[in-house]
């Protein structure tokens, strides 16, 4: 008789290192394990069910350096109970971890491929992990786009590094706003806009997606329009979780489970679902 | 000197014009360049000309009392610059300010009217190709409308 | 009494008169029997101490919205079908805590639940339940996570099965293929018999711990003919079903019609009471509830039962995902019949007939599914008249 599998629901205890603002109200957590040592292994896409103490158990994705062993890091926004005791945090709190959990971005199919990565809002922060990637071993991938779209200026999340990949010779970056503010003379229009003239062959692309639902769902069309195959689009989904491995039922779409069939989905396996209302 | 023709078939709004159509065209293209800072056209202005950007970005601006000019929407590469000359009054609705060096195809709208109303089917050609810009472009905006990096989509209107 | 003990698919016979005897052998293996007793006028599952607590002489008239607890003419111990509790109130228990915390430092320690597994002896399931519990073994017991409390509690679990001998008016396993014969999955599956002089069990062993069960209860070598009143009672309850369902190719049928008008009609009916989902043995879902005490220094987070009816069950920030009614009955119903099958490769279905029991408006899920079906014949025979 094999060992007992240990209880999924058990949270392992990490402590704050730093908590930063980012744009008004996303903030970002920096965590180690509190006896020390390597966060566990992720992929990108992936994400953790973190716990405060007392207060409540939320899903977030990882935003940070797959290839880096610490710290584990976690942009979010502070818009309910959770997540505003979660900006409240100090460093050295213990924070409750669970995960990770969830399919991830494809950046094995993608090598040797261009990539198209389109975020929109908060979206951008399960992307950085990718970018970091692509960064990190950039001789196994083609032309490498980023379309980044934002509310307004002030919306821009990771706006330096934005502007440092931006200065990368190998990787194109668009920044576009829907509103314009104050003195901002870079692009104005919806991120979509950005597709048909950012520089890649559609016929071998992999293109990720993260934003807000009707952000992919566009997305997504205008990027078949542009030629890229519904397999080789992927966006990442979200949708109530209460325990992350399959048990609770709160996270299905459609026949998916969102924590273990996604959050991230091909486009050819989700298109149907998109454009369905109240699925 | 090299005719403007292979320019304008390259670019997105004449893609699959007949040759013999992008001849006629051509007859009202010049070549344009503008500096950053430049304002191409202002508000109310006659809308005699657009412009298929090649290189560069022009803002589209409204001067609002109290807050000086908005930038309601940015123009690029590859994308079309002005519709008013299609439909009267032909007047422009913003200012066309340069943020970037621009270098564009400027093409009469007299000239193209014209040619449009003499050649229907060229006209046809042309109204499509403008009722599809219109359509992107009311997409688009209906896009930014929706709000969607708010908490409220749809719902701060 | 045999001195050698019967193999695994032999028959044997029990006198209902011992039949006393099967609960003295459970107690004294160390299990906790729970089956069906009487209780707030309807017959529900739970901890039995003698053969005094079994529901003899009652039986239930079911049909939509409507269960009725009647006394029968004879005193058969299992003379109904089932009742609105199911098995699944011992595998996944309706609340459960799964750990405390207690503040310490800037942090807290997480105190994992001393769960003393108890040894269950289920008595008196059905076939359609068995297959209901296996149904559930593919929710929680996977390859990648298997929850601790379920698998503890099935590892130990002893399960007396019971052929029907008639069926319920709400019933319809024989559509889903769950019975109404018990087939595998059990240790003892008993067939009463009750004739007029007569009252007896024919009894099929169906593991080692089955045949050890029957080492202290008197019983006998069933005949050719015992059998075979058994297998004919079974066989006419197979013939009795209250409702049918037609499921060719049902998870096409339902996922091509996710627009169809009929899931208007049904929520014009339903009242989102979740009845359905509280009653069904397949529904798992559960939800997270993490709490506190006024001093702040102790957290506990409990798991309870949740209901895909709820406004809240679909809840991300800024809304729910389905907010309507008609949503959620459509969630409900196709992941029931149709995503269950992408999902887990079964059905989620048994064909217990709980939900049209158990719904106050009496919505009956094999009306729906007969609706949806018989709408796109119409269509397509006015297509083809119109030829």
């Amino acid at each position: 008789m094999t060992a007992p599998l240990p209880d999924p629901m058990l949270p392992e205890r990490y402590r704050v290192q730093r908590v930063s603002r980012e744009i008004p109200d996303t903030f970002t957590l920096e965590l180690e394990p509190e006896e020390g040592g390597d966060i566990p292994q992720f992929a990108t896409g992936q994400f953790n069910m973190l716990y405060i103490f007392g207060v409540g158990e939320i899903p977030i994705s990882i935003s940070g350096d797959p290839a880096k062993r610490k710290p584990l890091v976690h942009t979010t926004r502070a818009v309910g109970t959770v997540s505003k005791a979660m900006r409240d945090l100090k460093p050295n709190d213990i924070i409750g971890v669970r995960g990770p959990f969830g399919s991830h971005w494809p950046i094995k199919q993608a090598e040797g491929k261009d990539i198209v990565i389109a975020a929109g809002g908060i979206g951008l922060a399960p992307l950085r992990s990718v970018m970091y990637h692509i960064i990190s071993q950039r001789e196994k991938y083609g032309k490498t786009v980023l379309l980044y779209g934002a509310r307004t200026p002030t919306d821009i999340l990771y706006r330096r590094e934005l502007e440092h990949w931006r200065a990368h010779f190998d990787l194109e970056v668009y920044v576009t706003v829907d509103r314009a503010t104050g003195s901002w003379k870079g692009s104005v229009g919806v991120v979509t806009r950005l597709i048909p003239r950012a520089p890649f062959d559609p016929q071998n692309t992999v293109a990720m997606v993260c934003g807000p639902e009707i952000m992919m769902r566009f997305t997504g069309a205008e990027l078949e329009k542009r030629g890229v195959a519904q397999e080789n689009i992927y966006v990442s989904m979200e949708r109530n979780m209460k325990c992350a491995v399959g048990f609770c039922g709160h996270c299905q779409y459609g026949p998916n489970f969102v924590c273990k069939d996604g959050p991230v989905f091909q486009f050819s396996q989700i298109q149907g679902l998109l454009s369905k209302w109240e699925i | 000197m090299q005719t403007l023709e292979p320019i304008l078939a390259e670019h997105p709004f004449f893609k699959g014009l007949k040759p013999e159509y992008l001849q006629l065209v051509t007859g009202c293209a010049s070549n344009v360049r503008f500096n950053t800072g430049t304002y191409i056209f202002r508000e109310g202005d006659e809308a005699s000309q657009f412009y298929l950007i090649r290189h560069g970005k022009v803002a589209l601006e409204i001067f609002a009392a109290q807050h000086g000019p908005i930038t309601i929407e940015t123009i690029e590469a590859g994308e079309v610059l002005g519709w008013s000359w299609i439909f009267p009054p032909y007047r422009w609705h913003f200012s066309g300010h340069v943020f970037e060096p621009t270098r564009a195809i400027a093409l009469d709208g007299k000239c193209l009217r014209a040619k449009g109303e003499e050649n229907h089917d060229l006209g046809y050609e042309l109204m499509k190709r403008v009722a599809q810009i219109m359509m992107d472009r009311l997409q688009a905006t209906r896009l930014r409308l929706l709000d969607i990096y708010s908490d409220l989509p749809g719902g701060r209107l | 009494m045999n001195t050698t003990l019967p193999k695994v698919h032999d028959r044997v016979v029990i006198d209902r008169k011992h039949f006393q005897d099967l609960f003295v052998t459970l107690t004294s293996k160390g299990y906790q029997v729970v089956g069906p007793t009487v209780r707030d006028h309807a017959i529900v599952y739970d901890t039995l101490t003698s053969v005094a607590d079994l529901p003899t002489g009652y039986t239930d008239e079911q049909d939509g919205g409507t269960y009725r607890l009647k006394k029968r003419a004879d005193q058969a111990m299992f003379g109904y079908v089932v009742g609105p509790h199911s098995w699944k109130k011992f595998l996944l228990p309706p609340v459960m805590r799964l750990w405390q915390a207690r503040r310490e430092g800037n942090g807290f320690d997480v105190l994992p639940e001393n769960n003393d597994t108890p040894r269950l002896a289920f008595l008196g399931v059905r076939s359609c339940e068995l297959h209901a519990i296996s149904i559930q073994d593919r929710v929680f017991m996977r390859a990648e996570y298997t929850d601790p409390t379920y698998q503890s509690r099935r590892k130990n679990l002893c399960i007396i099965a019971i052929n029907c001998g008639q069926a319920g008016g709400t019933c319809f396993c024989t559509s889903m293929g769950t019975g109404p014969k018990v087939t595998a999955d059990f240790d003892l599956a008993l067939t009463e018999v009750l004739g007029r002089d007569l009252h007896y069990f024919v009894v099929e062993v169906g593991t080692q711990l089955g045949s050890e069960l029957l080492q202290t209860i008197p019983h006998s070598e069933a005949s050719i003919e015992d059998v075979q009143l058994a297998e004919d009672i079974v066989a006419n309850t197979a013939e009795h079903m209250g409702r049918s369902m037609d499921t060719t190719s049902i998870k096409d049928l339902l996922y091509r019609n996710l627009d169809h008008q009929r899931w208007d009609d049904v929520a014009s009916r339903c009242l989102t009471c979740s009845n359905c989902t509280m009653v069904c043995p397949t529904c798992f879902c559960t939800t997270v509830e993490d709490v506190t005490d006024l001093t702040g220094e102790y957290a506990e987070r409990w798991r309870k039962w949740d209901s895909c009816f709820t406004m809240d069950f679909s809840y991300i920030f800024g809304g729910s995902i389905r907010a309507s009614t008609k949503s959620r009955y459509r969630q409900w119903m196709t992941h029931k019949l149709a995503s269950w099958i992408d999902q887990f490769g079964t059905s989620g279905c048994v064909g217990c007939g709980r939900c049209i029991t158990w719904c106050p408006v009496g919505i009956d899920i094999t009306e729906e599914v007969h609706a949806i079906r018989e709408s796109e014949s119409a269509t397509t025979k006015a297509v083809k008249e119109l030829n």
